[in-house]
C-alpha cells in the first residue's frame, strides 16, 4: 500500500510543481519506490521540471480512458532509478479526470509504489479536487503573502470536508505546511509575513521553509529538481523537508537572514 | 529621500503586521462560514417566502446563522423590517 501525498495550495505559482519534483526525487533518492503524477491537465509542466518532456508518449488521461497501459505511460527518471513520472495530458479537458478513473490508476500504482505524489493544479475546482481526493497526507505550499495564506486555509477546509478520508469518516488527511519563497531579509524589515505569523494563522505543523532562491529558476531552466542542487539553500531546505516527512527530526534552517561575508558584499553589492 | 518619503517607507515597513491582522479576520470569518450546515441557504429562502406573505423585505434582511457551543447549537435568526 502506497502513501498518497498531494501537493496543493489553491493559489497558482506558489511552488507546487517545484515542490512535487523535489519531494518525489528526495523520497526516491532514499530508495523508496516513488511515482509523481501531474494532475494539471491542459497545462502540464512537471515533465519540463523533471526533464522528461521529450519522452512523453502516453499520459494520465490515456491510461484512465484505456488507450494505454500504465506501463506505457510511466516514464522512468534518468537520474534516480526508483522514480517514475506520470505526465498530464496536454490536450484534454480537466473533466477527463473522473473519480473512478483516478481511483483505478491510483489503486494500480499503489500495488507497485511506496509513495504516490500528486502535483495539484491551482484553484479549488475539479482538477484540484481530484488531486487531493485520495490523499493520505497533504503538503500545503504557501507563500508569505495574504492571498496565498487565505487560499491555503480554503484548501485546508476542502481537505477536511471533501477528501475521501473526510467523506468516509476515516482519520483526517495529515496536513503539512511548506512555506516557500521565503525572504528573511524582508521579514526582518517587517515587509513580509514571518514563519510564526503564517503558522499562527493556518495552525498546522510546519514541514519546512524554502527560501526564495535564484537556484530554483536555474534548476528549472535545466530540468533539474532543485533538491539535486545539493549545495544550494533551497536544495537543502527540500532535503530537510523530505527527512521530516519521513519522521526525522531536523532543525529548521534558512529562516533568518544570512550574514553576508566581506567578499559577497563587495561583489554582489549587498 | 524627502521628508514625506520617510514616513511612507516607515508605514510600508510595518505592512506585514497589517497583513497578519487582515488575514486573521478574514480567515476566522471564512472558517465560520465553512462550519455552517448545508441547509442554511434553503432555510433562509423559505423563511423569506413566509415573511413576504406579510411584510415586503429584501433578501439580505433575513440573516440565518448557526452558533455552535460545546454543549448546544443555537440557530440565530435576524429579521430586519423596513421602516414605515
Ligand atoms: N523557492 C523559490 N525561489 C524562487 N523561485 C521559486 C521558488 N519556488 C518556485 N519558484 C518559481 O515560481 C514559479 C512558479 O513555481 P511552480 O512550482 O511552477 O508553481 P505552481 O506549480 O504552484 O504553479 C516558477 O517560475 C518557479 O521557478
Ligand atoms: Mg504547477
Amino acid at each position: 500500500m502506497a502513501r498518497i501525498i498531494v501537493v496543493t495550495s489553491g493559489k497558482g505559482g506558489v511552488g507546487k510543481t517545484t515542490t512535487s519534483a523535489s519531494i518525489s526525487t528526495g523520497l526516491a533518492k532514499r530508495g523508496h519506490k516513488t511515482v509523481v503524477i501531474d494532475f494539471d491537465v491542459g497545462l502540464r509542466n512537471l515533465d519540463l521540471i523533471m526533464n522528461c518532456e521529450r519522452r512523453v508518449v502516453y499520459d494520465f488521461v490515456n491510461v484512465i480512458q484505456g488507450e494505454a497501459t500504465l506501463n506505457q505511460a510511466l516514464i522512468r527518471d534518468k537520474r534516480v532509478d526508483t522514480l517514475y513520472i506520470l505526465p498530464a495530458s496536454q490536450t484534454r479537458e480537466k473533466e477527463a479526470l473522473t473519480k473512478d478513473g483516478v481511483e483505478k490508476v491510483i489503486n494500480e500504482l499503489s500495488e507497485r509504489f511506496d509513495y504516490i505524489v500528486c502535483d495539484s493544479p491551482a484553484g479549488i475546482e475539479h482538477g484540484a479536487l481530484m488531486a487531493l481526493y485520495y490523499a493520505d497526507e497533504a503538503i500545503v505550499v504557501t507563500n508569505p503573502e495574504v492571498s496565498s495564506v487565505r487560499d491555503s486555509d480554503r484548501i485546508l477546509g476542502i481537505l477536511q470536508s471533501k477528501s475521501r478520508r473526510a467523506e468516509m469518516g476515516q482519520d483526517p488527511v495529515k496536513e503539512h505546511l511548506l512555506l516557500s519563497r521565503y525572504n528573511p531579509d524582508r521579514v526582518q524589515r517587517g515587509e513580509m509575513l514571518s514563519v510564526a505569523d503564517v503558522e499562527e494563522i493556518l495552525a498546522i505543523p510546519l514541514l519546512g521553509v524554502i527560501p526564495e532562491s535564484q537556484v530554483v529558476l536555474n534548476a528549472s531552466n535545466q530540468g533539474l529538481p532543485v533538491i539535486l542542487e545539493e549545495d544550494s539553500d533551497a536544495g537543502q531546505a527540500y532535503e530537510d523537508a523530505v527527512a521530516r516527512l519521513l519522521g526525522e527530526e531536523r532543525e529548521h534552517r534558512f529562516m533568518s537572514s544570512q550574514k553576508k561575508g566581506f567578499f559577497s558584499r563587495m561583489f554582489k553589492g549587498g | 529621500m524627502s521628508f514625506f518619503d520617510y514616513f511612507k517607507s516607515k508605514k510600508n515597513n510595518r505592512s506585514a503586521s497589517v497583513a497578519k491582522e487582515r488575514l486573521q479576520i478574514i480567515v476566522a470569518h471564512e472558517r465560520g462560514q465553512r462550519e455552517q450546515p448545508d441547509y442554511l441557504p434553503a432555510l433562509q429562502k423559505e423563511l423569506l417566502e413566509v415573511i413576504r406573505k406579510y411584510v415586503q423585505i429584501s433578501d439580505d434582511m433575513v440573516q440565518v446563522e448557526v452558533d455552535r457551543n460545546d454543549s448546544c447549537s443555537v440557530l440565530e435568526l435576524n429579521v430586519t423590517l423596513p421602516e414605515h
